[in-house]
C-alpha cells in the first residue's frame, strides 16, 4: 500500500507541474499587453508600470513562471483586481457554499442513481428497466441550466413552493437553507445520478451473474437478502469511487447552477471574475479545482485498493 | 448460410454478397429504434440549419416592437421574445451555431488528439510519458471551468468558444487513440506488415489507424453531444455566440429574466438543445453497440 502511495505521489509531481503551466499560460492568451488588460480602465503609465513590476511582467516568461509558482506554493494566488482582496481568502469564503450545494447534490445523485440502477438490474428487461434507462438518457441529455429554469418556473413561479433564488447559510436557519438549496442540488445531482445509474446497473448485472450470488440463492436465501447483502455490497464499491471522480462534473455544473439560482459560491465567483476581467481569480479557481480533483482521484484510488485486497500487491 | 460465413466470405456462393464491416455496422445500427430516431432528429436539425433562410418564417434578428413577448399564436408559432423577435426563426437559425460548434470543436479535438494519440501509442517511451502527464493535467481541470477560463482569456465569441471546447475535449481523444493503438500494434497482421519492411508511418496510417476508427467514431458522436451542451452553456454565460446572432444558449439567458410573463421564451430553445443532445447520445450509444464485437 505504501509503495503504491509513494508511486502515485511521484506520478502527481509532473501532472501538477503541467497543471501549473496550463494555468500560468492562460494569462499569455490575453490579447495585447497583459499589464494594460490588468489595469482595466486605468490608463496612468505609472500605474501600468507598477503592475508590470508587481507581476514581474518585465521579466522573461520562465522567470515570470517561477515567481508565480513561488507565490502559489506560499499560498499567494494573487489579488482580485475588483474586490482588492487576496484570491485565496475569496475562495475560502465561497467554497463552503459550493461544498454545501455539492454535498446535497451528491446525496441526491447517489439515492436516485444507485436506487434506479439496482432496480433496473434486478428487474432487467421489465418496464422498470426501460423507465430507469430512459431516466438516465434524459439526465445525460438535459442541459442543467435549462432544467433549473424550468424547475424555477414550475415550483417558484407557478406553485410558489420554493424560493427561486438566494442563499441562506445552514447556521442561520436550516429549514430555509434546505428550501433554497433543494432545487439547485437536484439540478446539479440529476446528470450525475444518470451516470451513476448506468454504472450501478452494469456492475449489478455483472455481480448478479457471479458464482457466489448463485450459491447464495442455492442456499435458499431470500432474494432481498441476496441483493442487499451479497450483490449490492460488491457492486457498489466501484460506483462509490466513481462518485469521487464525478467531482469535476459537479463543479462544472455548479458554475451554471449557481448562476441561475444566484448562489454566492465558487461557480458564481469564476463567472463574475470572467465578466470583471479579474484574471487572477479565474486562475485561482481553476488551480484550486484542478488540485482538488487530483487529490480526490488519489483518494478514490486508495479507497479502491483498500476495499479490494487483490489490488494491494 | 450463417453470419460468420458472410463476414469471412468463406463458403459464400456467387449469389451471396459478402458483407463489409461498414455495411454490417450500418445494418446493426439501423436495427436499433433509438439510434434511428437519433439519426432522424440529427438529419432534421442539419436540414433546418442548411435551409434556414428558406423555411424561417421571419428574419431572426427582426425586432417588432408591436409584438413584444407575444404568446405562441398562428402568426408566431413559438411566440416572440423581449424585443419582438420570432422565437421559431431564432430556434431554426440557432441550430446553425449549435451544430457548427458541436462539429467544429470535435473536429479540432480529433485533428489534434488522434495524431498525438497515434504517436504516443506507437512510439511509447518518453513522448508517451510526456503527453500522458499533459493529458492528465488537462483532464484534472473540470471541462466547463477550463472552457470558461479559455473563452474568457481568448475573448467572448463563437469561434473562441469552439476553440476552447476543442482544446478541452482533445485529451479524451489522445487517451482513447493511444489505448486503441497500443492494443492493435501487437496484432499479428501489424507484425506481418512490419516484417515485410513497411515504414512506420505506413504501418500507423494504413494498418493501425483504420482499426482505431470505430472507437473514435463512437467517441466523436458522444463528444458532439457534450460540445453542443458546452457551447450552449458558454453562450448562456455570454462567452459564446454574441448578440444579436441567435444561439440556443443565449436565448435561454434572456428568457430567464422573463420567466413569469413569457415562459415560452425558455421552453423552445431548451427543448431544441435537449433534442439535439439526445439525438447524438442515442446515435453514439447505438454505434457503440453496433460496432461492439461482443454483441455479434
Amino acid at each position: 500500500m505504501l509503495t503504491f502511495l509513494g508511486k502515485r505521489l511521484l506520478q502527481l509531481i509532473p501532472t501538477l507541474f503541467f497543471v501549473s503551466v496550463i494555468i500560468f499560460s492562460l494569462q499569455q492568451l490575453l490579447p495585447g499587453d497583459p499589464a494594460l488588460v490588468m489595469a482595466g480602465e486605468e490608463r496612468d503609465p505609472e500605474v501600468i508600470e507598477q503592475i508590470r513590476r508587481q507581476y514581474h511582467l518585465d521579466q522573461p516568461l520562465p522567470v515570470q513562471y517561477v515567481y508565480w509558482v513561488k507565490g502559489v506554493l506560499s499560498g499567494d494566488l494573487g489579488e482580485s483586481m475588483r474586490i482588492k482582496q487576496p484570491v485565496l481568502s475569496l475562495i475560502r469564503e465561497k467554497l463552503p457554499v459550493t461544498i454545501q450545494l455539492a454535498s446535497l447534490a451528491i446525496i441526491i445523485a447517489l439515492v436516485i442513481g444507485v436506487g434506479a440502477g439496482i432496480v433496473s438490474a434486478v428487474k432487467k428487461d421489465s418496464i422498470w428497466d426501460y423507465v430507469a434507462n430512459g431516466f438516465a438518457l434524459w439526465g445525460i441529455s438535459t442541459p442543467n441550466f435549462w432544467l433549473g429554469i424550468m424547475l424555477i418556473f414550475l415550483f417558484s413561479v407557478q406553485l410558489g413552493w420554493l424560493p427561486a433564488s438566494g442563499y441562506v447559510p445552514i447556521s442561520e436557519d436550516w429549514r430555509v437553507s434546505f428550501a433554497s438549496m433543494i432545487m439547485p442540488a437536484f439540478v446539479l445531482g440529476n446528470a450525475i445520478a444518470a451516470i451513476l445509474m448506468r454504472h450501478t446497473r452494469s456492475a449489478m448485472l455483472q455481480v448478479l451473474e457471479s458464482d457466489y450470488v448463485r450459491t447464495a440463492r442455492a442456499k435458499g436465501l431470500l432474494e432481498r437478502s441476496v441483493i442487499l447483502k451479497h450483490a449490492m455490497r460488491n457492486a457498489l464499491t466501484p460506483v462509490i469511487t466513481l462518485g469521487a471522480l464525478e467531482f469535476g462534473t459537479l463543479l462544472s455544473g455548479a458554475v451554471l447552477t449557481e448562476q441561475i439560482f444566484t448562489i454566492p459560491g465558487f461557480g458564481k465567483l469564476i463567472v463574475d471574475a470572467v465578466f470583471n476581467r479579474d484574471y487572477a481569480v479565474v486562475q485561482g479557481v481553476v488551480l484550486v479545482t484542478a488540485t482538488t480533483y487530483i487529490a480526490l482521484n488519489l483518494l478514490a484510488d486508495m479507497a479502491y485498493i483498500l476495499v479490494n485486497p487483490r489490488l494491494r500487491d | 448460410m450463417g453470419e460468420a460465413a458472410l463476414i469471412n466470405g468463406v463458403g459464400a456462393t456467387e449469389d451471396e454478397v459478402v458483407e463489409t464491416p461498414a455495411a454490417r455496422a450500418t445494418r446493426r445500427l439501423l436495427r436499433r429504434k433509438g439510434a434511428v430516431f437519433g439519426l432522424f432528429v440529427i438529419a432534421l436539425f442539419v436540414a433546418l440549419a442548411l435551409v434556414a433562410p428558406l423555411i424561417s418564417p421571419y428574419d431572426p434578428n427582426l425586432q417588432t416592437w408591436s409584438a413584444v413577448r407575444k404568446a405562441p399564436s398562428a402568426l408566431h408559432w413559438f411566440g416572440t421574445d423581449d424585443v419582438g423577435r420570432d422565437v421559431l426563426a431564432r430556434v431554426i437559425y440557432g441550430a446553425r451555431a449549435s451544430l457548427l460548434a458541436g462539429v467544429i470543436s470535435v473536429a479540432i479535438a480529433l485533428l489534434v488528439g488522434v495524431p498525438l494519440g497515434v504517436i504516443c501509442g506507437y512510439v511509447g517511451g518518453f513522448v508517451d510519458a510526456l503527453f500522458g502527464r499533459i493529458t492528465d493535467a488537462v483532464l484534472a481541470c473540470p471541462f466547463l471551468i477550463l472552457a470558461i477560463a479559455l473563452a474568457a482569456f481568448l475573448g467572448p465569441s463563437l469561434g473562441n468558444a469552439m476553440i476552447a471546447i476543442g482544446i478541452t475535449t482533445t485529451p479524451i481523444f489522445i487517451r482513447l487513440t493511444r489505448a486503441q493503438v497500443m492494443a492493435v500494434k501487437v496484432e499479428d497482421y501489424v507484425e506481418a506488415a512490419r516484417a515485410v519492411g513497411n515504414p512506420h508511418w505506413r504501418i500507423a496510417l494504413v494498418h493501425i489507424l483504420p482499426n482505431v476508427l470505430p472507437a473514435l467514431l463512437v467517441q466523436a458522436t458522444l463528444s458532439i453531444a457534450a460540445a453542443i451542451i458546452a457551447e450552449a452553456s458558454l453562450s448562456f454565460l455570454g462567452l459564446g455566440q454574441q448578440p444579436p446572432a441567435p444561439s440556443w444558449g443565449s436565448m435561454l439567458n434572456s428568457a430567464q429574466r422573463f420567466l413569469v410573463n413569457a415562459p415560452w421564451m425558455a421552453v423552445w430553445p431548451g427543448l431544441a438543445i435537449f433534442l439535439a443532445v439526445l439525438a447524438f447520445n442515442l446515435v453514439g450509444d447505438g454505434l457503440r453497440d453496433a460496432l461492439d464485437p461482443r454483441s455479434r
